[in-house]
Parts: structure tokens; sequence; C-alpha cells
């Protein structure tokens, strides 16, 4: 088993979200090289679709600094406007999304706009972008994330985009929200998942070479662990192989 | 692009812009703005890269009213937190929004209701501190947002204001719709044989156009379909050098200030490593008149 490093190994996990045939709203960074990567190996029949208004079957052919950049546009199956995609999604025709956070907490809620209080904010962060649609509209979602105690905090000082709420069971639905909520977060260290009905994410696999010591260590609520933690599996050669391709250039 | 500035965006407007999220951003309609100084914008869009964040930090913004604002490069936009947590170079006001909600604002003002109603952003704070979305009987009403002016960069457009676009048009047509006028920044001034022989391609009605400039490269370093590369390393070097005011500014006066217009900062630009030069032609339709 060659080497591979924390992105790689989240990027391969977020890949394996993706079911065949499924929907999947992409957006930009990670998720676009994870939606490359299960599409050329155990999801040939996903699409991607993007908010900036394209539906595509395939990866673009070489590296995207934003997902609407020329590559993209070329061979898709649908350039459009965004609110055609949104209305997509709004009919609960999406079934997985992907949304980027700076702060995450114990029930999934993502917070992605300010740090402190909104009216005199200690960090301003650049906001919701498509992410509180996706994590309302779609059937699942996941986000990736760093593993640190100041990213998976207790409770999110602004919920942006909603997991489950306040973690009581059935939040999601009492509100109105139409989605099923997050389904994983991924982290440099381990994969969270959630009761069906939501509530509180708890552990259910760490990376291979990482303990539950630190993942404790590292999260600023006091982490549940599921029946049987295992290990995550680590990238596969092909996989790895589709990541290294797609993430050379200018990445950052 | 001077003059349309001069004469159609004053202080104190409504302005949308970077309306197809990543790509076609206006950054020289942007930068002439930050030249003449223009005072208490509104600043309208989805996502625009990083020319909000430029904008904030020359002191032209009064209020942003967007989904999001940083630069793609990086996340953070640099300019906007020192705006929202220091009041630097001045205090903004901000009303956030999502991409769907700020697309539905426009579709609100340009179909001339006051509000339109959601399934977005039931459970978000977004709805505590945007005055102007809130929930209804489990619905979300998003108040009309209305532009003064939407500024685009189209890859051709005639003389009479007829811009054809292709792409992803993320909430260009709602945003053109809304406004009170439309200012087209383009890389081709064509015949107006050219964009009536495929009217679908027309994006907006002419009766909303009041200035068409020819612009070459008038959104770098955002990519333009058939034309222009996204240029990754000018953006890059934009969230490095912004991190700082001292490195902001001296950014601003290397690439707006000390610049006289979009045809000199394309000479300060590798254009060969971003110029698209393949030919990649869509099938032409039949429009016979018969």
């Amino acid at each position: 088993m060659s080497d591979y490093t924390d992105q790689e190994l989240m990027i391969a996990v977020a890949a394996r979200e993706i079911r065949d045939r499924e929907l999947v709203f992409v957006g930009m960074r990670l998720p676009i090289v994870a939606y490359a990567v299960a599409r050329n190996t155990h999801a040939p029949n996903a699409r991607g679709l993007f908010e900036v208004g394209l539906m595509r079957d395939q990866p673009a052919s070489t590296y995207l600094g934003t997902m609407g950049d020329p590559p993209n546009v070329a061979g898709a199956l649908w350039a459009t406007r965004m609110s055609n995609v949104m209305a997509l999604m709004a009919q609960g025709m999406v079934d997985l999304g992907f949304i980027g956070g700076a702060e995450v907490d114990r029930y999934g809620n993502l917070n992605t706009s300010y740090v402190g209080l909104p009216e005199r904010p200690r960090v301003k962060l650049p906001g919701s972008g498509g992410g509180a649609d996706i994590a309302i509209l779609s059937r699942r979602w996941v986000t990736l994330m760093t593993h640190e105690r100041r990213r998976l905090v207790e409770r999110v000082s602004f919920i942006t985009s909603p997991g489950h709420g306040d973690g009581s069971p059935g939040w999601r639905r009492r509100h109105g929200l139409l989605g099923g909520g997050p389904a994983a977060i991924i982290t440099t260290l381990c994969v969270f998942r959630f009761p069906l009905d939501g509530g509180e994410a708890y552990v259910d696999t760490v990376h291979p070479g990482r303990t539950l010591a630190e993942v404790r260590e590292a999260t600023a609520w006091d982490v549940s662990f599921g029946a049987a933690v295992g290990e995550t599996p680590p990238p596969t050669e092909p996989e790895l192989r589709e990541i290294r391709l797609r993430s050379a250039v200018g990445s950052r | 692009m001077a003059e349309a500035i001069d004469r159609f965006v004053p202080d104190g407007a409504t302005v949308a812009l970077g309306t197809s999220l990543e790509p076609l951003i206006p950054f020289a309609a942007g930068h002439e703005l930050i030249r003449q100084r223009r005072q208490d914008l509104e600043l309208v869009g989805p996502i625009s890269d990083s020319l909000f964040d430029e904008l904030i930090g020359a002191g032209c913004v009064r209020r942003i009213t967007a989904a999001w604002v940083g630069n793609v490069s990086e996340g953070l936009g640099h300019c906007y937190r020192r705006a929202a947590e220091q009041g630097i170079p001045r205090a903004i006001e901000i009303h956030d929004h999502t991409n769907f909600s700020i697309s539905m604002a426009l579709w609100a003002a340009a179909w001339n209701v006051p509000y339109l109603p959601a399934r977005t952003l039931l459970g978000s704070d977004i709805l505590r501190t945007n005055p102007n979305i809130k929930e209804v009987d489990g619905l979300v009403h998003i108040t009309a947002v209305r532009p003064d002016v939407t500024i685009l960069h189209v890859q051709r457009c005639d003389a009479q204001g007829r811009a054809h676009v292709w792409g992803p048009l993320g909430i260009s047509e709602e945003a053109g719709l809304a406004a009170e006028r439309v200012i087209i920044s383009c890389e081709e001034v064509v015949d107006a044989a050219v964009t009536l022989s495929d009217p679908n391609r027309v994006l907006l009605p002419e009766t909303k156009v009041v200035a068409v400039v020819h612009e070459p490269g008038g959104s770098h370093p955002s990519p333009v379909q058939g034309f222009w590369k996204r240029d990754h390393a000018l953006d890059n070097a934009y969230a490095d050098e912004s991190r700082t005011r001292e490195g902001y500014e001296a950014w601003l006066k290397r690439w707006v200030l000390d610049v006289p217009d979009r045809q000199t900062y394309m000479t300060m630009v590798d254009i060969e490593s971003i110029r698209i030069t393949g030919n990649r032609p869509s099938e032409p339709v039949n429009f016979a008149d018969e």
C-alpha cells in the first residue's frame, strides 16, 4: 500500500458516499475530485450538478479551480440558469450534496457565517453560498473538515446550514426541512455518522493510524462512539490514481 | 468603461455584479468603480470570487446583499473580514443570502412582486440576521431586491445591447430583468446579423441595456468560455497579498489605481497562458422564415 495524505483519504471516503445512478450536488474543491473518483470507479452512472448551472455525467478533462471553469462546461449534459438547478433540489431530486464549513457541531449544524456575534463578529466567514440550500433541500449531505477543537465545537455560534438543529428527534421534520440532513462528517481523523431520525453525531470509523483518544482530544464535545467503531478503509490504488490525476495543479 | 460607470452608476447605487458565479465576473467594471471612487454602494450577487472583497477594501461599499464573499482560491475574504470585524476601511451592513434566495429576491423584483416564497432557509440563522427574509406559515418569504444597475460581462454583444452568452448563466437573467438598467461589457462587439441569427442566445431584452462596452479580458482573472481560462495564479496572488491591509493597498495600487484602463491591465498579464486556442463549435440551427 502506497502512502497517502489525510486529504487524499478524505476525498476517497467522500467518493464512496456517492452511489451509482445518484444525482450529486457537487460544489467546489475536494468534492469536485470526489465526484470524479466515484464516477470513474464504483459509480459510473452518477451525475453531477453544479449551482453555477451545469449537469454532467463525466468529470472535466483537466484540473478545475472552480466549477465554472471552461473544461467543466465542455461536454456538459445541461448548461442553464442557477434557479433551474435549485428547482431540481427543491423537488427532492438531488440525492446527495457536499457542503464546506468552518465549524460543525455535535448535531451536524454548520457555520460559515460568523464566529462570535453577527453584529460584532470575531471572524467574518464568507457566508452560505449554496450551503444552506443544500443542507435544507438535498436528500442527504456530507461535509469534510480538518479535525480541530476550534472546528468541531459543542454548538456553532451561528447556524448557516442546519443539520439536526437542537438534536431532538425529528427536529428537521418539525421545522419543515425537506431533506434528510447530514449523513456524514468526514474529518482528518475519522468519519462521524448520525442516527436515522437525527440527533447527535457518533464516530463510525477511525482512520488508519489514528486513535479514539486523538479524536476525543481534537473534538470540543464529549464524543459518542458507535456500537462497533471500525477502521476507515484506506484509499485503493484506483482511487488514488484518480485523485492524483485531478489535484496536482494549482490546488491549495 | 469609464464613461459607462460615470454616467450610469452613481454613488449610493445598488449594483448587481458577478451574477454568473465564478465565470464572467466584470472585474474591469469593478476596477473602474474603484478608480472613480464610488461611495456607499450596495453590492448584490451570489458568489463573485474576489471582486466584492476588492470593492469593500477600497471603501466603495455600504451594504453587501450576497450569498458569499471571499476569494475562491482561499475561502476567507480578508477585506470583508477587516470591514465586518473592525470597520476597516469602513463599517458595512450585511444582508446574508443563499445562492437560491438571492436568485429568488431578483426574480421577485423581475416579476414586480414584493416577495417570493421558498422552501430554503428554514432552520437557518440567516432568518435572524437578514431583515428582508422571514418565515411565514412554514415557508420563507424572500423580499424583492431591485438593482439600480446590473453589470454583466459576456462573450459578444451588438451595438444595440443584444448580448450572447454561452456556458452556465447563474443568476444573470433575473439580475438583468430586475434591474433598472444594464451595462454590458463584452469580448467582441459584433454585427446585429450575428446576434439575431440566434435570438434564443440573447440574454436580455435590449430595452434594459443602456451601455455596451468593448472590453476584451474584462472579466480577468475569471474565465470566459471560448476566450479565456481562469488565471489561477493571479487569483492566488490576490488571496496572499490581501491578507494584510498594507498588502491589499499595494495590490490595489499596482493593479487598479496605477492602471488607466483594461487595455493597459491586459498588457500586465501573461495572456498567452490563459488564452483559449481550441475550437469546439456548437451545431447551427435553422431559423428559416417560412
